[in-house]
């Protein structure tokens, strides 16, 4: 006799995980290598300022908003500042998501409670569905949107909600919950390469590209 | 087996009172999850049962389960519960050996036949009978021919309800649990490595007072097995602070603080062990600093190593991923130079042209 619940969540811990490890190693290593390999046309004038410098310095500064955009789009930018920061904070400050980091990478740090890990877990939530309503609500940004804008947000949203649910038991079994919030987890590492949450990894490649051609030019970026 | 004493006076041979029985009977009662109106009804059945036969089979088992229930403590109501019971056969207590010990069980089996309770600890090997026989005859058979006049059949211990130790990879006697054999009788699981004493008596009471209990979809029964060991224990406000032992004698395992971060699985364990306790409430697992290993649950030897946390890989992933990334940097490399390649390509058949040329072309 087997439970069920328990196979599946030992599923997500052996087989759903190390393929999804996979998709999502291999994936990131093969774009990034080749837009490494790829390269850019070599710029043979002589540059008017320094391209290093302003390519490291637009890495940050593109973090911030750009003047008068704020108001512009109130609920894009600061529903997204609320969900990178809510998710980040879920993700690198709960007891149990810390120690995978450490058996993944030796790497540890202290815990949060676990008050602050479900406000921002609650608000990450609350500022996904914001953003939703702006892409729903606006013609112009529905039409913008594809399949892939809709899946990325779904694959973002789920872990959250699933850990929410996991935790507090809200329903369901326990243990079949957690299974769902690993798979949901793993669901986001294999679509991670293949969509725009590679983002998360190219964003500080493209914003150096960026900055150091605009520094070369002796330009602001 | 049958001449012994009914309850009362083994309760009065014994020196415990009549008050001392009936705290007793409030305590099964609170732990069944019954109202507590139904403990005199209780103490009524165990003090009146007709006594049921019981027999007792032991096959593959490291006699852990009866060793929890007879020696809990000295001498305990439970024991005197379960001697209460007309327990015509067991083989690691009962004085006959041999043949007359089975012919016991036959007798028993003949004269009961249709109302007996079977009780049963360990797995049955399937692969080869051979792995484990009693006088003779393989644990497979002597299950079937058993099971086949039981009233109910009672399995004790993790490795009667799931497999168990014997069960874990690469389980080469191919051990199974009772209800892989036993298809056609009322089963109830109650598993443990071993139970806890009063969870084995309060089934035990239960069933001479009310039938079978509520089970889950496990078989187990819902009053013991309904909530997790993490939801009722006492280290849960240390997991919602976010404070972790680290390691078994850091300060963090001295100031008992949770052990989750150590392998226990008692998040994902159902079992009453935070709240009944060991021993007369003394201790349990967790209390005496340990994880939980989640003994209660099936393939808990498989599941993924005892010291690893839950939220983690269980399998080798390292060398998953080491793989991964040579074969994706090699494909990224291959892909970038078959895009320079192609725009070398591009750049060589590119040709020059000025405005007539494209007024020649249009």
């Amino acid at each position: 006799m087997t439970n069920p619940n328990f196979d599946l969540l030992m599923w997500a811990r052996t087989t759903g995980f190390d393929i999804a490890l996979a998709i999502m190693v291999g994936g990131i290593l093969l774009r990034v290598v080749e837009i490494v390999v790829l390269g850019r046309k070599k710029d043979l004038a002589r540059p008017k300022g320094n391209p290093v410098a302003q390519g490291l310095k637009t890495i940050f500064t593109r973090s911030l908003p750009r003047k008068g955009m704020v108001k512009e789009a109130p609920v894009t930018y600061v529903g997204g500042y609320l969900f990178h920061i809510g998710f980040a904070v879920a993700f690198l400050f709960l007891g149990a998501h810390i120690a995978l980091i450490t058996d993944l990478t030796g790497l540890g740090w202290p815990e949060a409670n676990k008050a602050l890990i479900e406000t921002a877990a609650a608000v990450a939530v609350v500022a996904l569905i914001a953003l939703a309503w702006t892409r729903f609500s606006n013609p112009v940004r529905r039409m913008l949107t594809t399949f892939d804008d809709w899946l990325v947000w779904t694959l973002s949203i789920l872990p959250l909600v699933t850990g929410y649910i996991a935790v507090n038991k809200l329903f369901g079994d326990g243990t079949l919950m957690m299974a769902i919030h690993m798979l949901s987890a793993e669901a986001l590492m294999v679509a991670f390469p293949f969509t725009k949450l590679m983002h998360a990894v190219t964003f500080a490649m493209a914003r150096y590209y960026n900055g150091s051609i605009q520094g070369r030019k002796g330009a602001e970026s | 087996m049958t001449e012994r004493p009914l309850l009362p006076e083994l309760l009065r041979a014994n020196g415990i009172s009549r008050r001392g029985f009936m705290k007793y009977c409030a305590a099964l009662t609170s732990a069944l999850a019954l109202p507590p109106a139904l403990a005199p009804k209780i103490a009524w059945a165990l003090e009146n049962a007709a006594r049921p036969s019981v027999i007792w089979l032991s096959f593959q088992e490291c006699t852990g389960c009866t060793e929890s229930i007879t020696r809990s403590a000295a001498p305990t109501i439970e024991d005197l519960i379960f001697n209460a019971v007309s327990l015509d056969y067991h083989h690691t207590l009962m004085a006959a050996s041999g043949t007359a010990a089975e012919e016991a069980r036959l007798a028993a089996m003949e004269a009961n036949y249709g109302k007996y309770l079977l009780v049963v600890d360990g797995s049955i090997p399937v692969d080869n009978p051979a792995y484990s026989c009693i006088a003779g005859i393989s644990n497979l058979e002597m299950l079937k021919e058993t099971a086949a006049g039981a009233a109910a059949i009672v399995a004790v211990g993790t490795c009667a309800a799931f497999g168990g130790i014997p069960h874990a990879n690469p389980n080469p006697t191919g051990a199974v649990a009772v209800g892989d054999i036993i298809t056609d009788k009322p089963i109830i699981n109650v598993p443990g490595c071993p139970p806890i004493p009063i969870v084995m008596t309060s089934v035990l009471a239960h069933y001479l007072t009310f039938g079978l209990p509520d089970l889950d979809e496990l078989g187990r029964p819902k009053a013991f097995y309904g909530e997790t060991i993490h939801d009722r224990c006492y280290r849960r406000p240390f997991y919602d602070k976010g404070l972790f032992a680290e390691g078994f004698d850091d300060e963090g395992a001295r100031a008992g603080w949770c052990l989750y971060k150590l392998g226990c699985k008692g998040p994902t364990t159902k079992s009453v062990c935070a709240t009944v306790k060991w021993n007369d409430g003394t201790s349990f697992p967790i209390q005496s600093g340990h994880p939980c290993l989640g003994c209660t649950e099936p393939n808990f030897w498989d599941n993924g190593g005892f010291y690893k946390p839950l939220s983690t890989p269980a399998g080798d992933y390292r060398r998953v991923g080491l793989a991964a990334a040579a074969a994706g940097a090699a494909l990224g490399v291959a892909g970038g130079l078959m895009g320079r390649a192609n725009k070398a390509r591009a750049a060589r058949a590119h040709e020059a042209v000025d405005a007539h040329d494209l007024e020649k072309k249009s």
